[in-house]
Formats: C-alpha cells, structure tokens, sequence
C-alpha cells in the first residue's frame, strides 16, 4: 500500500540521522602516516567483550575528522605549550625535562605501558606520577596538580610521542593486587542509578544514553581534547563524571582507587593504539 | 592578555608561483563569550579575540571579524594565492588589546 | 571554555525560552543583520554554500564550511543563539578561493545562515538546520 510504504519511508528518514554514525570500515591514520588499530580481539583477560574498539570508532564523520590531521587536533596546541616547559627550566637544580630526556620523543612506548610499577617506590605509578618526582625529586620544582592545566599539557605531549604503538599494560607480578582493585571498581554499582563501568561501557556500548553515543570506555586517547569542554581532559577527570553521572560520590583524582582502576582500564584496552591526545565529544 | 596564548599555523614551505595553498590555523584561547555566570551568578564580561587577518607580502589574504559564538581555540581554515615568494603574517586581535602574531615565510621554486 | 552541565542546560533553556518568543520579535534581528550587511539590497537565495553537520555531538565546537564563487565576504549567523552573528570573512586581492571553514558554537538547533556578498554588488543566502544533542554523559 502506497500509503504504508511512504509512512515507513518517513519514519526510516527521522529515525536515520538521529542514529548517523561514521562508515564502521573507516581507519584511523594521522596525518597521513600513523596507522592506528582502532579495531581488534580483545585481550584474554576480558571475558566480557570479543572484540575492542577505540572511542573513535563511536564519534560522528566529523569528529572523526579533528583527530586525522594534527593541524585540525585542537589537543596539539597544547601539546606544542608542553614543548616549550619541557625545555624551560624550573626549580632550584636549574634543570629542565631536556636536561635528562633530551628530546620528548626519547620517551616514545612509555605511555603504551602505562601505568606500570616502579620498583622504587613500590607502587603503581602513572604518568602524573613520574612527573610530578622528576619535578620533586630531580628538578627541585613544585609538584602540579593532577588535573591542572601544565600536567595535562604534558601528558599529552609524552603520550603524543607513542601514538600508533600497541597498548601493553602488564597486569601481573607486583600490579596484581591493584589490577583486582580496579577490576572491582568497574564492576561495582554505583550511585543513586546503580550503574558500574560496565553496565554502559560492556553491556551497552554502540546503544544510546540520550543522545550520547556509549563507546567502550578505553583511555588509549587520553588525554583526550573532549569538544564539551574544550580542553584536554585527564583519565581521572572522566572517571570523575562518569561516577558523578550515575549520582555516586566518585573517588578523588588521584587516589589510589582511581590509578587501580586506570590501570584495570588501560588493560582492557591492550591491542589498540595509543591515541593520545585523541579527540572525543 | 588572555594567558599563554599560542598559535599553531599551517603554510607550505614551498609553492610554485601563482600556487593556490590550503593554510590552517589555531591558537589557544578561551573566547570567553559574555553569557556566562560565575559561581556567584555574575556575569563573565566578554573577552574573545575579535579579529583574525591573514597578509601574503602585505597584501590580504582574509580578514574576519570574529564573534563570541567561535569556538574556544579558535580555528580557520582557508586558501590562499602565492604569487612569488614572501611572507605569511596571521594576526589575532583580543579584545583586551593584545596582538597576538605569526609568520611563515615561503620559498617559490 | 569549560561548561558545566548546568551551565549547558541553562544555555539551552535560554535558547527554548528565544523561540518561544512571537517569530517576528526574533526574527527581526537576524532580518536587522541582514539589511546591515546587504545595506537592504535583494538577496538570493542559493549561490552560496553552506557545510555543516546534521547531528552536532557538542554544540560547543560544530564544524562548518562556507563558499561562494566570486564573494567578496560572507556573513555567518546562528538564529537559535542568544546574539546571532558568527563571523564575517572578508576575502583579500590574494585569497585562493571564496571559502573558509572554523568551528561555532550553537545553543541548541537551529539554522545556521551564510549570506554572500558577490563582486558585483549582489547578495546571495542560505541556511542549514543543525540538530545539537544533548548528551546524557556530563563528564
């Protein structure tokens, strides 16, 4: 019936734009030379998913499109800020982050392990965490915060300098008791909603939350230049939003709890690209 | 001045005469529009950069005015002519009477 | 610029509370801008083109494109926002093209409006629908 089939048409046509995502076949190459893995088998470990995808497979054609280019990634402007304190020196040793490293990309695969123990201190450290004792300990500098600005500025910098390697976080030896940690947080309900990592990130990714579009969760593109904000954001900042959106009271950026679960988190990620600094909506 | 302002710009580093080039460009800055409260409920007076123009061997390429519904980082995106070898001069306007500028030089071969 | 939700909800009330007002009230000042601009010269419609995603994922950062072969400038305004105008490229003896894209922010749907001002002195106009969601994930 004519009728029929030119009703179906139209709600086939209202329905289609509000669902539009980007060509699932799409890759992921940065300015034309890094090829990233934004798609793969999941690590053995997790038993909940059989296949990964990078936060970028789930974002629209356009915002796809800020991250291919480092001239469209608004991140690399803070990136390039990064480069110029790497070189500043700071602090009463008169040494710079050059005065060590050289140059930043001598740091190249360590944001792909991340993080990771340091037998030194004998916990489980991440990137945050080696700055801010380069800056204590060797540069005779203040310690930044966590989710500052110049922190989140040179996360992105040492993490832009691994993009396209493979994430390989380890999960055993001396990290497996934080690794357990974390797991329990991801599958832990939370807030007045009762909502886990999960329940959005496993049971849910690809379904709509009102208009957001629920992706796996993965931190391989952080720090990532979300649009919302228009800024870098942290892992631990996000964490934080996403506890506080089920109405639970989150843990602080920087806790323990949290490096727990970012280190859960970064592992169920292991197979992908560092992506970082990504962009994300 | 707007703090730690910083601009990233993409120009070719060489062209042939007459060459029609992509350039890009981005600098940080928050472009605080005026519509927003502080905790307090007090308005947020405006500060954005105003004004963005773009010379070749000074003569204009683009020049625009700038309002605050731009994006914070703001971002252009635009071709230009080369007729023979120069200078690029990009140059943000802020309300609060800074310039902020950049240059890129090109070679014609 | 760092919304907070409630900051992004207000916004968007504040766009919702716009559109409930009489359309000529509102419409006049993206009319005023227009006969500004055309100094209330005939516009055209078509002849300019305007690019921008049907869906925005954040209305903070929406990408778009304008073009017009042979303009001289190109006025950019968003209808919806609390003070419509965007941006106006004023094209030089050595731009390549009539065209230039940057990233707007939009208050919640609306139409975006690009009017073209040609070398021989006449206007050309067009407006895209841009849907802004709002996303269930504050962050």
């Amino acid at each position: 019936m004519t009728f029929r089939t030119m009703t179906a048409a139209a709600a086939l046509a209202m329905l289609v734009p509000a669902f539009a995502t980007a060509d699932p076949d799409a890759k992921l190459v940065v300015n034309g030379e890094i090829e990233m893995v934004t798609e793969t088998e999941a690590p053995e470990h997790l038993e909940g998913l059989r296949t990964i995808r990078s936060g970028w497979t789930f974002r629209t054609e356009e915002t796809q499109a800020l991250q291919m280019d480092d001239f469209d990634n608004p991140a690399m402007i803070f990136v390039d800020q990064a480069r110029d304190v790497w070189n500043t020196v700071e602090g009463d040793a008169g040494e710079s982050c050059a005065s060590c490293h050289g140059e930043p990309e001598s740091l190249r695969g360590l944001r792909a392990e991340l993080p990771k123990w340091n037998e030194e201190k004998g916990e489980v450290y991440t990137a945050e965490m080696y700055i801010n004792d380069c800056r204590t300990e060797r540069m005779g500098a203040e310690p930044w915060g966590w989710d500052s600005q110049p922190m989140k500025n040179m996360t992105a910098l040492i993490s832009s300098v691994s993009r396209g390697m493979t994430v390989d976080v380890a999960i055993d030896g001396p990290v497996r008791e934080a690794w357990e940690r974390g797991k329990e947080i991801y599958y832990t309900r939370y807030g007045q909603l009762e909502l886990a990592c999960a329940n959005c990130h496993e049971d849910n990714y690809d379904n709509y939350i009102r208009a957001d579009h629920l992706s796996q969760g993965h931190i391989n593109g952080f720090p990532t230049y979300r649009l919302k904000q228009a800024n870098l954001v942290s892992k631990h900042n996000r964490f934080r939003g996403c506890i506080r959106d089920t109405r639970g009271v989150p843990y602080a950026i920087g806790s323990e709890d949290f490096v727990a679960l970012e280190l859960y988190v970064a592992s169920r990620g292991n197979g992908l690209s560092v992506e970082g600094p990504a962009v994300r909506n | 001045m707007a703090e730690n302002v910083k601009a990233r710009v993409r120009a070719p580093r060489s062209a042939s005469a007459g060459e029609v080039a992509t350039i890009k460009t981005l600098i940080s800055h928050p472009m605080e529009s005026g519509q927003r409260k502080d905790s307090q409920g007090n308005t947020i007076p405006r500060s954005i950069i105003h004004r963005f123009t773009c010379d070749f061997n000074g003569e204009n390429v683009i020049d625009v005015k700038m309002e605050p519904a731009i994006s914070t980082n703001p971002y252009f995106e635009f071709e230009a002519k080369i007729p023979e070898a120069g200078e690029f001069k990009f140059t943000w306007y802020d309300d609060d009477g800074s310039v902020y500028e950049e240059s890129a030089t090109v070679e014609v071969s | 610029m760092d919304f907070t939700r409630r900051e992004t909800l207000a916004l968007g009330a504040g766009a919702a509370a716009l559109t409930l007002l009489p359309a000529g009230a509102y419409a006049a000042t993206v009319d005023e801008l227009v006969n500004e601009f055309t100094g209330g010269a005939d516009v055209a419609d078509g002849g300019v083109n305007l690019d921008a995603p049907e869906i925005a994922e954040n209305g903070n950062t929406v990408p778009i494109s304008v073009s017009a072969d042979g303009a001289t400038a190109i006025m950019v305004l968003a209808a919806g926002n609390p003070t419509p105008p965007v941006a106006t490229f004023n094209f030089g003896p050595l731009a390549g093209s009539s065209s230039a894209s940057t990233r707007i922010r939009l208050a919640g749907t609306q139409d975006v409006i690009a009017v073209a001002k040609m070398a021989d002195g006449s206007f050309a106009r067009t407006s895209k629908e841009v849907k802004v969601t709002i996303g269930g994930c504050g962050g």
